[in-house]
């Protein structure tokens, strides 16, 4: 599938809505992974050398390197999700996303970066609802053999509050 | 401490009039976590009381000026850098009409200055001025009798301990020194051995009452059990060695484990398995450590009654300061250090070892869920107990064993102590 994004970009890399388009297709995928709980494939979507942070704006504003959860790598990606199935303990819950228009932040040969909002509901098991997150996160799309990958994903939250525990990306 | 003491009167009808049950503290009634008026009295008897409560780092506040908000209890304060370099904290609380004097999180000020009416306060709290104190030609104003000097900001004594700022409210509170003791004060050497710096700040919101985190942090039993990621990388197994020590009184403590030569090879980079056998970390580098403090401890997790937690996980340096938010919610506010002298290397060490620690943290996460699973079962009868038998009744400290409930039951005998009760 990512393929042929990347031939579209390739060859539209003149063409801002064309971008615009295939990158919406990539992150509603991203997040649809995540939500449906497909947590396995989450790291498929980064590059092999890839850095993740969520952070908080807090943190971010003062210019503070310290994260909520970073990852550094692909093998800290898929650890994160073995250590969610098979070690860490926490109330089952779902994510839903909601993410805003893409802002395309800068645009070069072999990379594109955008920056987008998004609200994330958790609801847990026992049916109970909140608005978990909400911030927008800065992310840096590259092509890496054929395919549309990013090599960089800072998600900053508004709040600096976490309820309870974060365990399930974003 | 007297056996059953009662709370006057309960204005709330949901909870009983509150007796502590027996002598001892093996065994803590479940109403502890859900009385609004013992909330109240602790407000006034522990975090207002003769206590020690954490305020901030020096190195938050390193100029003329600096301040940042926190809390004692639900009380709001602002800790502020002085012109002559001491440190002085004051309830954030106008004198006049309550509003609070600072609402930015952290900033710099000459005085205080409140926006409601003006009024005005140099950094000691001493009230300065008054907006219109003589009133608008000569109509209004304060009247004859009016004392500036009895109008000052509530201030807290201020101690600092290795960078460690601390306050309290109480005439009564002995010095710091002599409220952590002698051993327990080796162990706050043990890790600020040089200036710090702070590398950013968690906020976590624990669905429960404040006591349930301040007994986790003091519940050596849990560690290898709930934090499955603990046992099975490494950083707390049963067998590796340490030990908890607890003050005399009781009310701090330090748990720590070390490694030992029958453990370590177990933790080499290239080495870490899973006890699980099916399971290992694809990348290791988070588990890495850097013995940086002069010794071989892997964790160390040590607590000032009533709510700071000072944490030395592997590189992972922070405390953690308790605040409640009401009965049945608690605030964990993490500040997160390195040193100031760290290079790149060091710092990128730190920066995955925090992803063992903090709301995300691998061996750390459960204890933000673990407390609401207690708060939630405890309405079903308020006058039942919850019984730590593991290690006895006593407070004593251990060597080498950390499968004790030991330091939990100091900080009940220290709350209370505080509550009369």
């Amino acid at each position: 599938m990512y393929g042929a994004l990347t031939m579209a970009i390739e060859g539209t890399i003149g063409d801002e809505a064309a971008v615009r388009c295939l990158i919406a297709a990539f992150m509603a995928e991203y997040v649809h992974v995540i939500d449906v709980g497909r947590l396995e494939e989450w790291p498929e979507f980064f590059t092999d050398d890839a850095k993740y942070r969520i952070c908080t704006r807090e943190n971010f504003d003062l210019e503070l390197p310290l994260s909520v959860l970073s990852c550094f790598g692909k093998g800290m990606f898929r650890d994160r999700i073995s250590a969610l199935r098979n070690a860490n303990v926490f109330e089952p819950h779902f994510y839903n996303h909601v993410t805003g228009a893409i802002r395309i932040v800068d645009r070069k040969a072999d990379q594109i970066r955008t920056e987008s909002n998004f609200q994330v509901v958790r609801t847990m098991v026992d049916g109970g609802m909140s608005l978990y997150a909400c911030g927008r996160a800065l992310d840096t799309f590259v092509v890496q053999s054929g395919a549309l990958k990013l090599s960089e994903r800072t998600v900053i939250l508004d709040s600096r509050q976490i309820d309870t525990l974060l365990v399930i990306p974003l | 401490m007297t056996d059953a003491s009662p709370v006057g009167p309960s204005t709330n009808s949901s909870s009983p009039r509150f007796t502590w049950p027996h002598d001892g503290t093996m065994r803590v009634p479940y109403q502890v976590y859900l009385d609004p008026d013992l909330y109240a009295l602790e407000q006034e008897l522990i975090f207002q009381g003769p206590t020690w409560n954490f305020l901030c780092l020096e190195a938050e506040i390193p100029n003329p000026g600096d301040y940042k908000l926190t809390y004692v209890g639900d009380a709001p304060v602002v800790v502020v850098r002085k012109s002559d370099g001491g440190v002085s904290a004051v309830l954030n609380r106008c004198a006049h009409k309550g509003a609070v004097l600072c609402f930015k999180l952290r900033g710099n000020i000459t005085e205080f200055n409140c926006v409601y009416h003006n009024w005005v306060y140099d950094l000691d709290g001493k009230l300065q001025g008054v907006a219109f104190r003589r009133g608008v030609g000569g109509k209004g104003g304060v009247g004859p009798d009016f004392d500036a000097s009895k109008h000052n900001l509530w201030s807290l004594r201020v101690e600092i301990y290795r960078g460690l700022v601390f306050g309290t409210f109480s005439a009564a509170t002995v010095p710091f020194a002599a409220y952590l003791g002698d051993e327990l004060l080796r162990s706050i050497d043990r890790v600020f051995i040089k200036p710090v710096k702070v590398l950013g700040y968690h906020s976590q919101i624990l669905p429960n009452n404040w006591k349930l985190y301040a007994e986790n942090n003091r519940d050596s039993y849990h560690a290898s059990l709930l934090h499955v990621f603990h046992n099975t990388f490494g950083v707390v197994r049963p067998n590796m060695g340490g030990g908890v020590r607890i003050s005399a009184n009781g009310w701090h403590h330090q748990s720590y484990t070390e490694r030992t030569a029958s453990t370590d090879d177990a933790i080499g980079r290239e080495k870490v398995r899973s006890l699980k056998e099916q399971y290992s970390l694809q990348d290791p580098s988070v588990m890495e450590q850097k013995l940086e403090l002069g010794d071989r401890v892997t964790n160390s997790i040590q607590t000032v009654f009533p709510t700071l937690v000072i944490q030395q996980i592997l590189n992972a340096l922070a405390v953690r300061h308790i605040v409640p938010r009401g009965v049945e919610k608690t605030e964990l506010l993490w500040t997160v250090l390195g040193f100031e002298d760290d290079d790149a290397e060091l710092l990128m060490t730190r920066l995955k070892a925090n992803n063992l620690v903090g709301p995300a943290g691998f061996i750390s996460m459960e204890d933000g869920c673990v407390g609401g699973f207690v708060q939630r079962a405890a309405k079903a009868d308020q006058k039942a107990e919850t019984i730590m038998p593991m290690g006895g009744s006593g407070i004593e400290p251990s060597q080498g064993a950390r499968v004790t409930e030991a330091a939990v039951r100091g900080f009940w005998k220290g709350w209370r102590e505080c509550m009369g009760l």
